[in-house]
């Protein structure tokens, strides 16, 4: 006994309890599985697109998905009836997408650039701490209240103002959901070109203020084109939300799936499409359901894709100045 | 004995918000001559620099009394329009800022915002001109269309120097030009310096005592917010007036 | 080739010109902002101008015939109220003879007015045996017209309210028989096909019940993957992999977790479709991102000095971030949570995916039960025809506005409150 205590004593107890050791195991464990369910989620949305997608694909050809101009996904009644099979064009839902967010993009390129470079260069300090968040709250709004308010205050307004200068406007246009659409996406734009600009060092607004450049010159002449990328980024990152919103598009811009360019016509978008072909029965043998995956799959590589670049060209831009 | 000065500055005082940065300075700056502005870190003399094309505007909290006269008109009365000033008196700074864009739109950028070239040829021309007398020509010629931020430091602070003298200013103040740069490329601004003073009049802030007595004809000594002496660089270096001036170039204060 | 501004005055024409481009180009950011912000007023205001009347609902008093005849004492539950109300109307305006003319009358109260009638007897069995006048819900397009959503004038077809029905509630009014009243049934009952009985309990129950296994899933997971990410790993491909995985998760549209959700979670795991269960999940996935993001800028404002102190007094890495500095990133890593938890309660899309569109009148009791949430019941509200439904929608936007206005309160008080700068 002793001896014993003594040993214990006069060693140094370097290593930890068996028990608190396993812990440590356990609770790392933990993290590296937490950290990897980001990844999992990942694997899991694009399996799970791609499965359900390629049975799609086998009841409808890739290519007539891709070319074919028609879009309509009509279920059939009898297994027997004809044409039963329903037309599955994705152009009109890409064209209606692609208008949509072209006009949100005519709305908020303008305004969250021309915000972003007030808060940076000229807003005082008090007023950027008031502005900056009131912008952030359109981004915070949910974005069924957006649809709401497009679907119901803004279309019929845009109708009747077309209307009364003798233009025809449908009562579900895109330019009610793009022109909505388009505020929401506002402080996106805004506060990730604001980021960027307050990036761009003083030094370059003294070399040009210096010069006798005014500050707006020093601005569009200086500041702008060495933050190019960086606003191209967040552009990106803002046409990548507007393809993406959903509620604003199945509220406000219907389910006509109409190949126009006309901003007053009702368009359809890709995700307007999903949640028609998804809420309400459901078989999953049926093309009309699996085409659903087909444009969720589309519709995740496309933001992807963009996404992806968007992050690319802001960090390297971030990087640029450190 | 001496014609009127270029730039007179009387009784200026600066504040940053309470603290007070200069006190009461005078001087006289004449034309076509190198003025150094030389002091212990913190004295004022970078401030007072500022206050020559009214850089200081930029800073919120700062606050300039008293008066600076350049060719007779004082710079801080309201109908001065501080853009034309600044086209008038220009400025190099501490660290080369060149914009990221090529090297000749870096030149050309004064001449444009200022409206200065009619033709594309003027422009050429100008930009010609200003990379010559900054030394720079021969280096750059080939390659005007390359990023001026690819150039190595000494050659980027000449091509701010050609950028600031390319809308042929009156003035220009520089702030410690040489002290991110390596012996070599400074010997070259130092030597550009004084080919400079012929057409335009320097004012330059330096730390490096060597330097001032090297290009310029004047100096003026700055001591906690006060000049402490301004005269010929020769007697101010050899017969100090001043116990703080003697002490600072000997090396005890500072 | 001189320099044509030897004079620093101002006036000189080209600096006139510079100078206006000057102002112009401030007052465009101006404009932007005061647009931004304008549109965001104007778009409150409007919802809170149509949703405000649904703070009262309309209420109408008639006088019953609740002798035995009618109702048996003895078998309350058995009585039809559905009777004793049209006999109620009936006996109040007589000159209803046509029978069109009686179903427009009928249509004066809701539908739920003969269990109204039930309840208040079974709350208070003396009123039987004799006539008792009570008060029940007169119908929406009653109420629209109380409120004056709905407009007297005009052709009486094009008119949701009839010109009898019109005069039936003048004389109802003239008798002090119809009230408005605070609609306390609004916050206390679930969905309705009927709007004058809609409430958004149901959702709201719904939404709180997602929003649980969403923080339950999401926090948890979201905390320990910050704090591996910030602490544990070290640099290289695979921290980076997990790093761009997060950063573009946060970006991916919402719809296509949806699909996730209906895809792998209905499917393949079978679990229970239109439940909080799958929505809370769905939900968490989302979140993820928000909550890793603000906790690892959170993990990192704890300075180094805090790790070398702890580990130089012999605790292990583990034991220094658990014991050390996590508890110094906390309020971090609950402002990062609340904005994450405000995000999901205002999602609507992926919900729609699965399957919580469903019509839910019973208040959810589990979250495996059928359910919808917050935001979803203002979609189908918002889809409804009825005009009383506008009404609704917009309230329960304001309800929804709200609670996120106060979990982004709360979210600032937390991070001004520990904001240290260390």
């Amino acid at each position: 006994m002793a001896s014993e205590d003594i040993t214990q004593e006069n060693s140094f107890n370097i290593t930890l309890g068996n028990r608190s050791k396993l812990m440590e195991h356990i609770v790392k464990l933990a993290m590296v599985l937490s950290a990897l369910v980001a990844v999992a989620v990942t694997i899991g949305i694009v399996l799970s697109l791609m499965f359900e997608a390629l049975e799609f694909f086998k009841k409808i050809p890739f290519s007539e998905f891709l070319f074919s101009i028609e879009w309509s996904p009509q279920t059939a009644l009898r297994t027997d009836q004809v044409a039963a099979e329903g037309k599955f064009g994705v152009i009109p839902l890409f064209t209606g997408t692609l208008l949509i967010s072209a006009i949100a993009m005519c709305v908020a390129t303008p305004l969250g650039l021309a915000s972003a470079v007030f808060l940076a260069e000229y807003a005082s300090k008090r007023t950027r701490d008031w502005v900056k968040p009131m912008l952030e709250i359109l981004a915070g709004i949910p974005t069924v209240v957006y649809g709401f308010f497009a679907a119901l205050t803004v279309a019929p307004f845009i109708r009747m103002t077309g209307n009364n200068m003798g233009l025809e406007v449908s009562s579900e246009s895109a330019l009610a959901a793009g022109l909505v659409m388009g505020i929401m996406i506002i402080p996106l734009i805004s506060s990730l070109s604001d980021d960027v600009i307050n990036a761009v060092p003083q030094a370059m607004r003294d070399a040009s203020l210096g010069m006798g450049a005014t500050h707006s010159e020093t601005v569009k002449k200086v500041i702008l084109p060495a933050t190019l990328p960086g606003i191209a980024g967040s552009l990106l990152l803002a046409a990548s939300r507007a393809i993406g919103e959903t509620m604003i598009v199945v509220m406000a811009a219907g389910l006509a799936a109409n190949l126009t360019a006309n901003p007053l016509e009702a368009v359809t978008t890709i995700t307007a499409q999903i949640v028609a072909l998804l809420t309400g029965d459901q078989e999953f043998d049926s093309a009309k359901t699996l085409s659903a995956f087909a444009l969720g799959l589309m519709l995740f590589i496309v933001t992807l894709v963009l996404n992806y670049i968007s992050l690319r060209i802001v960090k390297k831009y971030r990087e640029q100045y450190d | 004995m001496q014609k009127t000065p270029l730039i007179s500055a009387k009784d200026v005082d600066v504040f940053y918000a309470k603290k007070q940065a200069l006190d009461k300075i005078t001087l006289d700056i004449p034309e076509h001559k190198v003025t150094s502005l030389i002091g212990p870190s913190g004295c004022g003399k970078t401030t007072f620099l500022r206050c020559i094309n009214r850089m200081n505007d930029l800073v919120d909290i700062c606050r300039v009394a008293g008066e600076i006269k350049i060719m007779g008109q004082d710079i801080y009365a309201p109908e001065v329009d501080v853009v034309a000033l600044r086209a008038n008196v220009g400025m190099v700074f501490q660290k080369p800022n060149p914009f990221p864009k090529s090297i000749f739109d870096n030149v050309a950028y004064g001449p444009k915002i200022h409206g200065l070239a009619k033709t594309k040829g003027d422009m050429e021309e100008m930009v010609e001109w200003s990379l010559r007398k900054a030394g720079l020509w021969e280096e750059v010629k080939d390659r005007l269309a390359e990023t001026g931020t690819g150039l190595s430091g000494g050659q980027q602070q000449r091509l701010c120097i050609a950028r600031a003298i390319a809308v042929k200013p009156k003035v220009i103040l520089m702030d410690e030009p040489c002290s991110a740069l390596d012996p070599i490329a400074t010997a070259i601004i130092e030597e550009l310096i004084d080919e400079l003073r012929k057409k335009f009049t320097i004012i330059i802030v330096t730390h490096s005592m060597q330097q001032a007595a090297r290009v310029s004809q004047r100096t003026a000594f700055f001591h906690m917010g006060i000049l402490v002496e301004s005269g010929a660089t020769k007697s101010l270096f050899t017969a100090p007036q001043d116990e703080r001036t003697q002490n600072y170039i000997t090396g005890r204060i500072g | 080739m001189t320099n044509p501004t030897t004079s620093f005055l101002k006036g000189q024409k080209h600096l006139n010109r510079r100078h206006n481009a000057e102002q112009r180009f401030q007052w465009m950011g101006r404009i932007a902002i005061a647009l931004s912000l304008i549109f965001l007023a104007f778009m409150i205001t409007s919802i809170i101008w149509q949703g405000k009347g649904a703070v009262s609902t309309t209420k109408v008093m008639l006088a019953f015939d609740l002798s035995a005849q009618m109702v048996d004492p003895e078998n309350i539950k058995g009585a039809s109220y559905e009777k004793i109300v049209k006999s109620a109307l009936r006996s109040q305006f007589p000159n209803a003879k046509k029978r069109k003319q009686k179903k427009a009358l009928y249509a004066l109260v809701s539908s739920d007015a003969g269990f109204q009638l039930r309840d208040q007897i079974l709350a208070n069995p003396a009123l039987l045996g004799a006539e008792q006048t009570l008060w029940v819900s007169a119908s929406d397009d009653v109420d629209m017209l109380m409120k004056g959503h709905i407009s007297r004038a005009g052709a009486q077809s094009d008119r949701r309210v009839n010109d009898d029905q019109i005069g039936w509630i003048d004389t109802l009014s003239d008798e002090d028989a119809i009230k408005r009243v605070f609609n306390i049934g609004f916050f206390t009952s679930g969905d309705s096909r009927e709007p004058e009985l809609a409430g958004i309990l149901s959702a709201l129950v719904g939404s709180a019940l997602s929003l649980l296994v969403c923080f339950a899933l999401s926090f948890p997971i979201g905390i320990l993957a910050a704090i591996y990410l910030e602490e544990f790993a070290k640099k290289n491909r695979w921290s980076d992999l997990i790093e761009i995985n997060i950063n573009n998760l946060a970006a991916v549209p919402s719809i296509v977790f949806g699909l996730l959700g209906l895809s792998i979670f209905l499917n393949v795991f079978g679990l229970p479709r239109s439940s909080p269960l799958v929505g809370g999940m769905v939900l968490a996935l989302m979140t993820l991102p928000t909550i890793i993001i603000a906790a690892r800028a959170s993990l990192r404002a704890v300075p180094p000095s805090i790790r070398e102190a702890a580990l130089g007094m012999g605790a292990s890495p583990v034991q220094t971030t658990f014991h050390h500095v996590a508890p110094l990133a906390l309020p971090g890593f609950l402002t990062g949570t609340i904005v994450g938890m405000a995000q999901a309660l205002g999602e609507t899309a992926p919900l729609l995916m699965i399957g919580m569109v469903a019509f839910i009148v019973d208040i959810p009791s589990s979250i495996l039960e059928p359910a919808t949430a917050l935001p979803v019941q203002i979609f189908l509200w918002a889809d409804s025809p009825e005009r009383a439904f506008l009404e609704k929608t917009s309230a329960a936007i304001i309800v929804l506005l709200i609670f996120l206005v106060l979990m982004n309160i709360i979210a600032i008080t937390l991070r001004k409150k520990y904001e240290t700068r260390f």
